[in-house]
């Protein structure tokens, strides 16, 4: 048993939720009980879809399970199929069902119906979300492409002359972090290279679709997390090549693209003039984002992608790496080696919690749920990756591949320390009369609550703290550490963002040399200290 | 003890279509999101998969507590295959879970669709540990599986847990018990309204803490704040108190009919009753005038969801002149809906269950003015041109008694105002 307050990822039926959802044409059967059909919100109200998933669930009840669950199954089954009439079927069990072991597939069999029916084993005392979706996806590709694969030792056609070169893209699905956007970005992309995009999958594709894949000349893996036992399957059953390289990021993009010349046989195509990263990274406004300290926390495609593109495209230093896809555990490691730090894997949200609690970043990149955490600790946060909330699926193009997308990492990553700057601006012309030293930033609304996270109404005001008595008196234990008047008043001159970590280190440095009220001189001496 | 000022007829003895399929309704576990927030020294653990701890954080919609006084303990591959015992699992769980949580009074095991199927006996587990923690904590269980329970049944089995807890009323003192979970600010209006009546002592199940346990005897009577609570009024009854029965206090005449039940039960004289509600059922009727010309003649169609569609069917009918089609229901419990029905327009169609293709079917081809519906049938009706209205509001909004009455009735007639302004 695991204790869990918050979970990154949801049970593996959820993945093929995604899958299914997806496309067009297939419909999913879920053997569950009643409560399970909540997931049908994640699509409908996150990421505002207009249809209902196409998913039927039998809701069986404690009345029936001693009675006939089966038949409750193939009643669904049947009248799914004659009211939606789906090309394909997924039929499956959520995690109760899987404990009554009515075994779906076989079921389902029994119905003789005319389409493929694609069982789904899905361990949900063991398994994930993404694996769900990764193992949805490769067993209806096997189903629906199974039957076009050649005979074993059969060699590719050349492509003819004057054909140009194809290639798939795989893996964005439903409630995907901005995969809709990243499909529009990375074909843009790849068909300015003279490349025809043949088939993208699973979103938007058909179970006819899938049946093509096999001709293609090569597939582009989006999502590794989603597409990667499929592309390995195509590549062993098609001799299909795939790429390596997410195009996440100015470097990652370029080596994207070499990477696809490569397998089209083309050469370099030239870099799109509306990249904007790099100059905007070098122009002077730029200079003050140099070795901020950077929290980077997601899935591994994207937490890895975001660590290398703070480093090399931002400067910033990466001070903590980590993902939630065990999964893809060693991906990361690698990447943290790079970095010279140790590599946090861990589903557990409050050990996430204590690590940024411990490591206090200047900026975190992470999910809805880093965000979160970010905000009470008031340290500026953009997010990167999924778990999705209703914000990232925003009414503009936002996508985080590609040249567009390196565009759009600047921009989300810098915005919240740009408002930093702004405050910091404030906070030095507050003694102006139109500033007055209560009045609340401006980005953050109204209301004390906004001042206390982001750890501006955390400064006692300066006259409710008495002057020092003594020069050094020092604290017993337990004793709480008082700053004097001149140290308040200079801890406010520094700017919000990295007061509560200035004011942490220095009663830390207060704390351990017995200190107990806090002067000018042991402010600046934990300044001297902290900054070795 | 029924009420004379309600009429016979009505739905009283209409014809219920009963349906078998697919529910699209959230299980009982959900009721955790709004208990959490009512007792606010408890903690809720539930005992089940991934699917529970992702539908708990899904309906709680937004991640904004630091640490939440709700969890899941998630039951894996090892705990099934029986290479961990399940009871030293959860008793390592709860005494991790109290560790970090000192404050924490009172605990709830929660059993889900798989701890249930797999037989654990949160019962037993719940005395083991209380046994354990005592007294500092004292832990309880209860049921919030989707097999058992549907969406707000989660409130019943809760507090019904609580009734054996409850301590006994010495003598025979006569007291009012107003039974469900409901917004602070409620309590007190309510609170006033029975002062006023000279009803009273009155007390609240559940209390605002955990410690707060009305005591309960003969002399206890009760009212049903919310109407989804069956059990935990049987619980109360075979406890020795008597249900007062009456319509739920929603709207204007609701909370009149609501209040004159125990008024009467004390023995309140017609004109204090008249003097103590007629202000507050005139301020209603004044709120409730604004929204009467947007919603007036149009017609509304209840998916199952809350339990509630049967009294705001009624106060919506009765109130504000709209026209239910078909009123949905989890499951219609005859006797606690008695008041209710009886005042439903005649004609109005009723059904229990779900089968929700059937239902959507019959939705479309009624094409009402208004659609109440759970959050993953709302969107998709929007884009088929149906104006929405999203049930699970209507838990989480403090609508009950005469000052709520306006409020409540904007829930409604917001989607209608929204589409004339929309232009787009």
């Amino acid at each position: 048993m695991q204790l869990s307050v918050w979970t990154y990822e949801g049970p593996p039926h959820v993945g093929a939720m995604r899958i299914a959802t997806a496309m067009r044409g297939v419909h999913y059967v879920l053997h569950a009980p009643q409560g399970d059909t909540y997931a049908d919100l994640l699509f409908t109200m996150i990421e505002r879809r207009a249809a209902r998933p196409p998913v039927t669930y039998t809701t069986f009840q404690a009345r029936d399970l001693g009675g006939d669950t089966a038949e409750l199954f193939r009643t669904a089954a049947r009248e799914a199929y004659e009211r939606f009439k789906p090309q394909a079927m997924l039929v499956g069990a959520s995690c109760t069902a899987e404990l009554i072991q009515d075994d779906p597939g076989g079921l389902a069999k029994t119905l003789g119906l005319p389409i493929p029916v694609v069982p789904l084993e899905l361990p949900s005392y063991q398994r994930k979300e993404n694996w769900g979706a990764a193992e949805t996806f490769y067993q209806l590709v096997r189903a629906c492409a199974g039957p076009q694969v050649p005979a074993p030792g059969t060699q590719r056609a050349p492509r003819a002359p004057g054909v140009a070169p194809r290639c798939n893209l795989l893996g964005p699905t439903a409630l995907g972090f901005r995969h809709r956007d990243d499909v529009v970005e990375v074909c843009k992309l790849i068909e300015a290279m003279g490349i025809e995009v043949s088939v993208v999958a699973p979103l938007g594709a058909t179970p006819a679709d899938l049946a093509r894949l096999g001709e293609a000349d090569f597939n582009v893996v989006l999502y590794p997390e989603i597409a990667g036992l499929a592309v390995a399957w195509l590549k062993r059953s098609f001799g299909q090549p795939c790429t390596t390289t997410v195009p996440i990021g100015v470097g990652a993009t370029r080596r994207f693209c070499a990477e696809v010349a490569t397998l089209a046989g083309l050469a370099l195509p030239v870099e799109d003039p509306t990249l904007r990263l790099p100059w905007y990274s070098r122009s002077v406004d730029s200079t003050y984002l140099t070795g901020k300290r950077v929290f980077v926390f997601g899935d591994a495609t994207h937490a890895v992608a975001a660590a290398k593109v703070a480093a090399s495209e931002f400067a910033f230093e990466v001070v903590g790496l980590g993902t939630y896809s065990r999964e893809f555990a060693r991906e990361v490691r690698e990447a943290a080696r790079a970095f010279g730090i140790e590599p946090l894997i861990t589903d557990d949200y409050l050990e996430v919690e204590q690590a940024i609690a411990a490591l206090q970043p200047e900026l975190v990149l992470g999910t809805q749920m880093e965000r979160h955490i970010a905000k009470r600790l008031g340290i500026p946060c953009a997010v990167i990756s999924a778990p999705v909330h209703v914000q990232d699926f925003p009414a503009r193009h936002s996508p985080q591949m590609g040249i567009e997308g390196a565009n759009v990492l600047f921009d989300t990553w810098v915005h919240p320390l740009m408002m930093g700057l702004e405050e910091h601006l404030l906070a030095m012309f507050r003694d102006d009369f139109e500033f007055n030293d209560g009045a609340v930033p401006s980005h953050l609304g109204s209301g004390k609550q906004a001042q206390t996270e982001m750890g501006i109404g955390a400064a006692p005001a300066a006259p409710s703290v008495p002057a020092p008595a003594v020069v050094t008196p020092h604290a017993t234990a337990g004793d709480p550490i008082r700053w004097g008047t001149d140290a308040e008043q200079e801890l406010r001159k520094i700017p919000f963002f990295v007061r509560g970590k200035a004011r942490r280190n220095t009663e830390r440095f207060a704390q351990e040399r017995g200190i107990g009220v806090i002067t000018l001189e042991t402010l600046y001496d934990a300044k001297a200290h902290f900054s070795r | 003890m029924s009420l004379a000022a309600v009429p016979a007829g009505g739905c009283a003895t209409a014809p219920v279509l009963r349906e078998r399929g697919q529910h699209e309704v959230f299980c009982g576990l959900t009721g955790i999101v709004w208990l959490h927030r009512k007792i606010q020294d408890a903690f809720f653990l539930v005992v089940g998969s991934r699917t529970c701890a992702h539908l708990l954080q899904s309906a709680a919609g937004v991640m904004i507590f630091a640490e939440p006084r709700f969890a899941t303990a998630i039951i894996d591959e090892r705990d099934l295959a029986g290479l961990a015992d399940c009871n030293a699992e959860l008793d390592r769980v709860v005494t991790r879970l109290l560790e970090r949580r000192p404050e924490i009074r009172l605990l709830f095991l929660v059993g889900s669709c798989p701890s249930e199927v797999i037989k654990l006996d949160l019962s037993r587990a719940a005395q083991r540990l209380s046994q354990r923690f005592t007294p500092s904590v004292r832990v309880l269980n209860y049921s919030g599986s989707g097999i058992e329970t549907t969406f707000t049944q989660g409130e019943d089995t809760c507090l019904a847990s609580l009734v054996p807890e409850m301590p006994a009323e010495l003598g025979s003192a006569r007291s009012l018990l107003v039974v469900g979970a409901l917004a602070e600010v409620v309590e007190d209006q309510m609170l006033r309204h029975f002062a006023a009546l000279g009803v009273g002592p009155v007390r609240f199940l559940p209390g605002r803490t955990a410690a707060e346990l009305a005591p309960i005897g003969p002399g206890t009577r009760f009212l049903l704040a919310q109407p989804f609570l069956g059990d935990t009024a049987r619980l109360l009854e075979s406890r020795g108190a008597t249900r007062i029965a009456a319509p739920f206090p929603l709207g204007a005449e609701g909370t009149t009919l609501w209040l004159r039940a125990a008024a009467e039960t004390w023995g309140c004289d017609e004109a204090r009753i008249r003097a103590v509600t007629e202000p507050g059922e005139a301020r209603a009727r004044a709120a409730l005038s604004r929204h009467r010309e947007q919603l007036a003649g149009r017609s509304i169609f209840f998916f199952p969801d809350s339990q509630l569609e049967i009294p705001l069917a009624r106060f919506l009918a009765r109130e504000l002149g709209m026209r239910p089609i078909e009123v949905g229901t989890p499951y219609l419990h005859r006797q606690i809906m008695a008041e209710e029905l009886a005042l439903l327009p005649e004609g109005t169609r009723l059904s229990e269950g779900q089968h929700v293709d059937r239902q959507l079917d019959r939705c479309r081809a009624a094409q009402p003015d208004l659609t109440v519906c759970g959050l993953g049938l709302a969107n998709p009706l929007e884009a088929e041109g149906f104006a929405t209205k999203w049930s699970i509001e209507l838990v989480f909004t403090p609508i009950q008694g005469y000052d709520q009455a306006g409020d409540l009735a904007g829930l409604f007639a917001r989607p209608l105002v929204r589409r004339t302004r929309l232009e787009v």
